[in-house]
């Protein structure tokens, strides 16, 4: 007779591994929210902070449907913005004071967000989640129109073009936070970004998280276990909606005002774009995208007029070569520079790494020269002291010829990859 | 009875044109199972190219050239861009078409400006076809109406009665088999795509000076072809045609309405004063697609014409 019982290693990972991969990011996560405000940071760092958190929270609930679920939606800023709106309307119960509201705490205002964007989730759902594919996408996109149409038809929800407004300096004030100036908002955005991270985080652990994964990869075997597929996409819908609700409702707080462009296509276009940015399949990545798009869309518009062209550029350029995005590229060259030739991979890395930035500077030059020639109001772009006109002929050597040479290293870049 | 005339005239006007959007949407869909995001980007450089043709020559050459011209950049964006996603499947695919209507909108503000040109309907067009109740109907939207029913008897025409419309076909389903036959398969996905992208850009030329070439225009364009093509059935021509129609009629009837909810219902007690009474059914034009798609998605999930699919 042959040993008929096998002994296998065990999978699981250590009590230490757990600590290091699962806990340990999400302490260091907390430990810098807490502290920033150590460092003694300006209002605008403050403003740029608030949005961040917000846009994690947003961006990370939006990837529990792309990401985790592999469900495309142009949609998600609705949910966003019902639960914003609802939590809006709370905080003006709050002010008024009555029946039940009176005793709510203002800080727990994003509960109430998360309730309103689950609520829609759930009756948006209903229809929407029986396809899933581009089916889903072009329905999502088509009820976002929908929504956003009639916010402009029902004023007393929705207030018309200049929206609702609130005072958040209201209610019962919870761990001594009257959220008035902007570093006890600060607490607040702080407090709920790691609560809506760790929740997100949790969820993918569950077994309808994992469920979720299971049915983007293969719907029809998640049949076959028994389960059915069009409800496990129902309920991810209806927690990424409450969870976008929750941003709303930190946003409500942040800005004391919404208006019915929140839940127009342009913020969902933009969180599937911090989404994907960031990379969709890992946790992490959507936290990545929202910080640089948060970034980008609040300085590079400062600097120049055509940052959505930059932004345009970039997503392609992350479909086209980079479709694990951001989070893939620093976990690839982490995993590079420990693999067994670190010298020659960071070589390659830098030569790739110079070609992006010659064709970035032909771009910018492009782009730049461009925009001013337009315009037409005599501008000149003029980096360094240039003087870069339409007119001048360095200004079209500055594109082309970075551009070439680009092209040319990140080529021989991929060529000795391949060679390797 | 003046409504419902000018109703069905400016409805099937309108209808057509959606189609010739939604045509070239459905082609490519049915051939690379991918939906182009930025059909209507493509249907805006139409519009754009043909305003630059119009001012350099004459309109009856724009009509030629510039759905051509769009053509081409979408053979350029087929063959260096979307092929080079395909891989990667198709939400990828879509998403890179997502990108692409991002990037054309920001380079056409760029070239052109941010504020509408002035791209204007031919003289020669200019004038009213006929009178009836005391309003005249513009003979350009006969000529509309003319070409897009010419188009749509040539497309059929290359797809059912052509050899090249029976390789387009074999490939749809049948891939490999025709690459195994000796047929550049690839090659004729651009072709498709290019095909698919000048008739956008052929629309966007006779739309373009009905409505307002602006930046804006795809934007506004791009959701209600996306609504006729699901409510058509994913990937169905005929589906595409039938939804154009209705969804054209539909908005243009409603425009024509000027009844308050409040008058329409008012036997069940409606008040005027109220926020639903208040809404005007022609205020409801824009809205009304969307509709259409939410109760099609409730009562018809595949669509008009489409296949059952799991």
């Amino acid at each position: 007779m042959s040993e008929t019982t096998q002994s296998f290693t065990d999978l699981a990972p250590s009590a230490g591994a757990k600590f290091r991969q699962r806990t340990l990011p999400i302490l260091i996560f907390a430990a810098i929210l807490f502290a920033i405000p150590m460092v003694g940071p300006s209002r605008t760092f403050y403003t740029l902070a608030h949005q961040m958190g917000i846009n994690i929270v947003f961006a990370l609930s939006y990837n529990m449907v792309l990401g985790r679920g592999g469900l495309l939606s142009f949609g998600h800023a609705v949910y966003f913005g019902l639960g914003g709106y609802l939590a809006m309307h709370a905080m003006n119960w709050i002010e008024d004071g009555a029946g039940i509201w009176g005793s709510v705490p203002m800080f727990l205002l994003p509960l109430v967000g998360f309730a309103g964007g689950a609520v829609a989730g759930a009756v948006i759902g209903w229809p929407s989640c029986r396809k899933a594919g581009t089916t889903f996408a072009m329905i999502s996109l088509g009820v976002a129109e929908l929504i956003f149409a009639a916010a402009f038809m029902f004023d007393s929800f929705f207030g018309g073009e200049q929206g609702i407004s609130g005072d958040r300096m209201n209610g019962i004030e919870l761990f001594g936070l009257s959220l008035g100036p902007i570093d006890e908002v600060y607490w607040f955005i702080a407090f709920w970004t790691v609560i809506g991270v760790i929740g997100m985080w949790a969820f993918t652990r569950t077994p309808l998280g994992k469920l979720s994964e299971a049915t983007r990869d293969n719907a029809q075997r998640v049949q076959f276990i028994g389960y059915n597929p069009q409800r496990v996409r129902y309920l991810v819908f209806i927690a990424a909606g409450g969870f976008a609700g929750l941003a709303g409702g930190m946003a409500a707080v942040n800005y004391e005002i919404f208006t019915p462009d929140a839940l127009s296509l342009v913020p969902s276009g933009f969180v599937l774009i911090m989404a994907y940015v960031g990379g969709i399949t890992f946790f992490v990545g959507p936290i990545f995208g929202a910080i640089l798009l948060t970034y980008m869309q609040s300085m590079l518009s400062d600097f120049t007029e055509a940052w959505l062209l930059y932004l345009g550029v970039l997503f392609i350029a992350i479909v086209m070569f980079a479709p694990r995005g951001i989070a893939g590229i620093v976990f690839g060259f982490l995993d590079g520079v420990r693999g067994d030739n670190p010298g020659a991979y960071l070589g390659r890395w830098l030569m790739r790494l110079l070609g992006i930035l010659l064709m970035l500077m032909g771009l910018i030059v492009l782009v730049e020269v461009s925009v001013r020639w337009s315009n037409g109001y005599g501008e000149v772009y003029e980096p360094f002291g240039l003087h870069l006109g339409h007119e001048n002929v360095l200004s079209w050597v500055l594109v082309i010829v970075p551009a070439i040479a680009g092209v040319w290293i990140t080529k021989r870049a991929s060529k000795e990859e391949e060679a390797a | 009875m003046e409504t419902i005339v000018f109703g069905l005239l400016n409805g099937v006007s309108y209808g057509l044109l959606l189609f010739m959007l939604s045509s070239g949407l459905t082609l490519i869909f049915s051939m690379m199972g991918v939906l182009n995001f930025a059909h209507a980007a493509f249907y805006m450089l139409g519009a754009y190219f043909a305003f630059t043709i119009t001012g350099s020559s004459s309109f009856w050459i724009a009509l030629f050239i510039a759905p051509v011209l769009v053509g081409l950049v979408g053979a350029v964006v087929e063959r260096y861009g979307l092929r080079r996603v395909h891989p990667n499947g198709h939400v990828a695919e879509l998403l890179f078409t997502f990108g692409l209507a991002y990037l054309i909108e920001e380079v056409v503000k760029i070239v052109y400006g941010k504020t509408a040109v002035d791209y204007r309907v031919p003289e020669l067009l200019d004038f009213a076809a006929f009178e009836i109740y005391g309003a005249s109907f513009p003979a350009y939207r006969i000529f509309v109406i003319f070409i897009a029913v010419a188009m749509l008897v040539g497309l059929w025409f290359l797809l059912k009665r052509t050899r090249a419309g029976l390789i387009i076909q074999a490939a749809l389903t049948h891939p490999h088999m025709v690459g195994h036959l000796g047929h550049n398969v690839p090659f004729i996905f651009m072709m498709v795509f290019g095909i698919g992208c000048a008739l956008a850009g052929l629309a966007g030329v006779m739309a373009g000076n009905i409505f307002v070439t602006d930046p804006a225009m795809a934007v506004q364009m791009g959701p209600i072809v996306f609504v006729v093509v699901v409510v058509g059935g994913i990937g169905s021509l005929e589906g595409a045609f039938l939804a154009s129609l209705l969804i054209g009629l539909l908005q243009n009837f409603a425009v024509g309405i000027n009844l308050k909810f409040a008058e329409i219902f008012g036997f069940l007690g409606m008040s005027d004063l109220s926020e639903v009474g208040r809404i005007s059914v022609s205020s409801l034009a824009p809205v009304l697609p969307f509709l259409l798609l939410v109760l099609i998605l409730i009562f018809r999930p595949q669509g008009l014409l489409g296949e059952k699919e799991l």
